[in-house]
């Protein structure tokens, strides 16, 4: 299975291929169950060569050179693919929750014009993205880097005849571009110090490199803002909450379970430089931590269900990175999977939602809706439970290992993980919040909407997911509650180089070990976070059905509208940006290099016009020109006295 | 160099060369018609044949008579052809005038 690789990666291809140049020629069933295969194939292989990996034993990466792609001089950069841990865990993450979200697409989309459109966007996706986590070299990944952001460009602007959609996909696409000089720049002074671009030759290259340290942070840096972009992390988060306008299966897939999560397996992958950089780790870590925080108190306030579940994307996102920052690696990996597969849950059962109620995302005009579409609402229910954190669901283990490595990290860990325990309770909140409007409460819907549940390629994928986001947490738990550790050891052969090279440099933070009291204790804090927010949301929501919080005055109002985050970019960035575009278009440009070079092209034309006179056609004229040419030369080889 | 030959001073010879020279020209330029027109050029050829025989006579060298004798001959076949041309074009157009001859402007 391991050699049959590369056709995971051709797969998707080939499906982007057939479904892009067929387009309308081919019948939607037709198509849809062509996109699927082509990516739960894929995801059949993997799983094969996971196995065929061993990954537990097996410590070297399998690479699989394709064939090379640029050669110049020293430079040299391939296809090639580096199968390790990492990247079959990206590889199973993409195609599996791939797969489930395309057979919901494909119940999702019926009907709709751009069906065969929106599957071949969603192969080239999954292509792209499968390049990103299997590339054994920078070059390639930045490809894959660039090409999702491509594939999510199309696919927010899927509804281009929307203008809201067509902005919100440049919106993303201008966005993510200003984190990829980042990416840029950072490849570019990994090249200059270690002389490669490869994976594993960077990590012995930049082993032996004594002032390698000096750089670490500096590089760490770029590529964290290239994360920044790709994962929606301050101040680069604005466009994902935008990126809504895209159908909702794109949003749990691109928006919730792969893309976003780019940033974090970059630097897992490149966990060599950043292990050597504890201060941009501390800088990731707190930017992290406000990501979380102020994404949180977002979602508080918000009405359109796809906008909640976007800023929890946010907010989550600014765990995995507070994770990444405290260096505990495994953690934010951990809360990775779980995550795909509680937030993929919740968008798809949004959308099963919003196919319910034909279209309406305002949660003002749903109400009541458990036991309508059985379905849907347990399994949003359990995806609820899931990401507010109660045990034992999947988001209980990975946000109490993260918070439990930001206690333990540094001098500032313990102002961290409060910062993380409010967001984690705001989360609890803005979550049960949406639940009980949604589900119980008052019934809004428009009586005209005749509810009805979701086809069976829409519930499938559901249940499968529900059932993910239920178990997956018990690959990694905690040392008082049945110790399992099988995640860590997965890891440990990835990060096993950077560790070692932290050690020689001597950046190494280590994470302090916590007595089983304290680990008690705080996982015991974070049950009753949780319970608190959903208590709350219980009481305001339920209970009285108090509007307490929808009135929108003061601190609320700012809230409601996002902190003004879009509207202060506008002032400070965009609108100054169109006021000097516009100023040497139409002033610099138009007025003085237009004139400049129209001028020199003019000036020829007329120096052509009036030499076309001379061309008169008449003999005598052209004598005439002989004569007095002779009678010039004449006079010239005269004065000048032969 | 011998400045007079039989008598005549060269430069006598050559200002009526320059002469018979600067009337060819002045034809060639100012007439409409193409048969004067012609006839100007073969009074500028007939002019520079006199300066090579001058020459010829006064440096006691065979060249330039050697010369007259080509100019003689080209002049002879350019009549024939020119000729020719002109009587084409007058039988095409109906006249001999220059300007109106101008079909091979651009």
């Amino acid at each position: 299975m391991l050699d049959l690789f590369p056709i995971v990666v051709l797969l998707p291809l080939l499906g982007f291929l057939h479904n892009g140049l067929l387009k309308d020629r081919i019948p939607h069933r037709f198509a849809g169950a062509i996109g699927t295969l082509a990516v739960f194939i894929p995801f059949l292989i993997t799983l094969g060569a996971f196995n065929e990996f061993n990954p537990m034993e097996r410590t070297a990466p399998h690479l699989v050179p394709v064939f090379d792609w640029i050669v110049i001089g020293d430079f040299k950069s391939s296809f090639g693919y580096q199968i390790d841990q990492l990247s079959l865990y990206m590889t199973l993450i993409i195609t599996g929750i791939g797969s489930l979200i395309h057979l919901y697409s494909m119940g999702y989309m019926k009907g709709n014009k751009g069906y065969n459109r929106f599957f071949a966007y969603l192969n080239l996706f999954i292509f792209c993205m499968l390049n990103l986590v299997l590339s054994d070299n920078l070059v390639l990944t930045f490809l894959g880097w660039e090409g999702v952001g491509l594939a999510s460009y199309l696919l927010i602007g899927f509804d281009y005849d929307k203008s809201s959609a067509a902005e919100a996909g440049m919106k993303a696409f201008i966005l993510n571009r200003i984190g990829d000089v980042g990416f840029i720049l950072g490849t570019g002074f990994l090249f200059w110090l270690g002389g490669s671009l490869q994976y594993l030759t960077l990590q012995t290259n930049l082993s032996e490199l004594s002032g390698f340290a000096n750089y670490a942070n500096l590089i760490a840096l770029f590529f964290f803002i290239a994360a920044m972009g790709k994962s929606a992390q301050i101040p680069l988060y604005v466009w994902l909450p935008d990126a809504m306008a895209g159908p909702t299966p794109v949003s749990a897939l691109i928006h919730a379970a792969t893309m976003v999560t780019a940033g974090v397996f970059l630097i897992v992958r490149l966990n060599f430089v950043f292990f050597l950089a504890p201060d941009t780790s501390f800088f990731i870590a707190c930017i992290g931590a406000l990501t979380a925080l102020f994404a949180a108190t977002i979602g508080l306030l918000q009405n359109d269900i796809k906008k909640i579940l976007a800023y929890s994307t946010v907010s989550q996102l600014g765990f995995m990175f507070l994770a990444m920052g405290s260096m505990s690696y495994v953690a934010g990996l951990f809360h990775l999977m779980t995550h795909a597969f509680f937030k993929a849950l919740l968008f798809l059962g949004a959308g099963s939602v919003i196919h319910a109620l034909h279209h309406e995302q305002n949660i003002k005009h749903m109400g009541k809706l458990f036991g309508k579409i059985k379905i849907t609402s347990l399994t949003f229910l359990l995806g609820t439970f899931a990401i507010a954190g109660f045990f034992p669901f999947s988001g209980f283990f990975s946000k109490d290992l993260i918070l439990e490595k930001t206690y333990t990290y540094g001098a500032f860990g313990s102002i961290l993980w409060t910062v993380g325990v409010v967001a984690a309770f705001f989360t609890s909140f803005y979550m049960f919040r949406l639940v009980f409007v949604v589900f119980f409460g008052k019934d809004n819907i428009d009586s005209h909407h005749k509810v009805h549940e979701s086809p069976w390629t829409m519930t499938l994928p559901l249940v499968v997911l529900a059932v993910g986001a239920v178990l997956s947490g018990f690959f990694l738990t905690p040392h008082f509650f049945l110790h399992i550790d099988t995640l860590e050891r997965y890891f440990a052969p990835v990060l096993e180089r950077g560790t070692v090279l932290a050690n020689q440099m001597g950046t190494f933070t280590k994470h302090t070990e916590l007595t089983h009291q304290v680990e008690i204790s705080l996982a015991a804090f974070s049950v009753a976070i949780a319970s608190i927010g959903l208590l709350l949301a219980y009481l305001i929501y339920q209970r009285k059905q108090s509007p307490i919080l929808e009135e929108h005055t003061g601190f609320r109002k700012i809230l409601f509208h996002k902190y003004y985050i879009d509207e202060l970019y506008d002032v400070l960035i965009v609108k100054p940006y169109v006021f000097l575009s516009k100023g040497i278009a139409f002033t610099f440009d138009v007025k003085i290099l237009d004139r400049f070079f129209l001028g020199i092209g003019g000036s020829f034309g007329l120096i052509a016009n009036g030499l076309r006179r001379l061309q008169s056609g008449f003999i005598g004229d052209y004598a005439l020109y002989v004569v007095l040419g002779t009678f010039c030369i004449l006079v010239y080889l005269l004065t000048r006295g032969v | 160099m011998n400045p007079v030959i039989n008598g005549i001073p060269v430069h006598y010879l050559l200002g009526l060369a320059g002469i018979l020279f600067s009337i060819g020209v002045l034809g060639v330029l100012i007439r409409r018609n193409i048969v004067i027109i012609f006839m100007s050029v073969e009074l500028i050829l007939n002019s520079v044949n006199l300066v090579f025989v001058t020459f010829s006579k006064a440096l006691s060298h065979i060249n330039g008579e050697t010369i007259v004798f080509f100019v003689m001959a080209i002049a002879a076949a350019e009549a024939a052809v020119g000729l020719a041309l002109v009587i084409a074009i007058f039988r095409h157009k109906k006249s001999t005038n220059v300007d109106e001859l101008q079909s091979m402007k651009w």
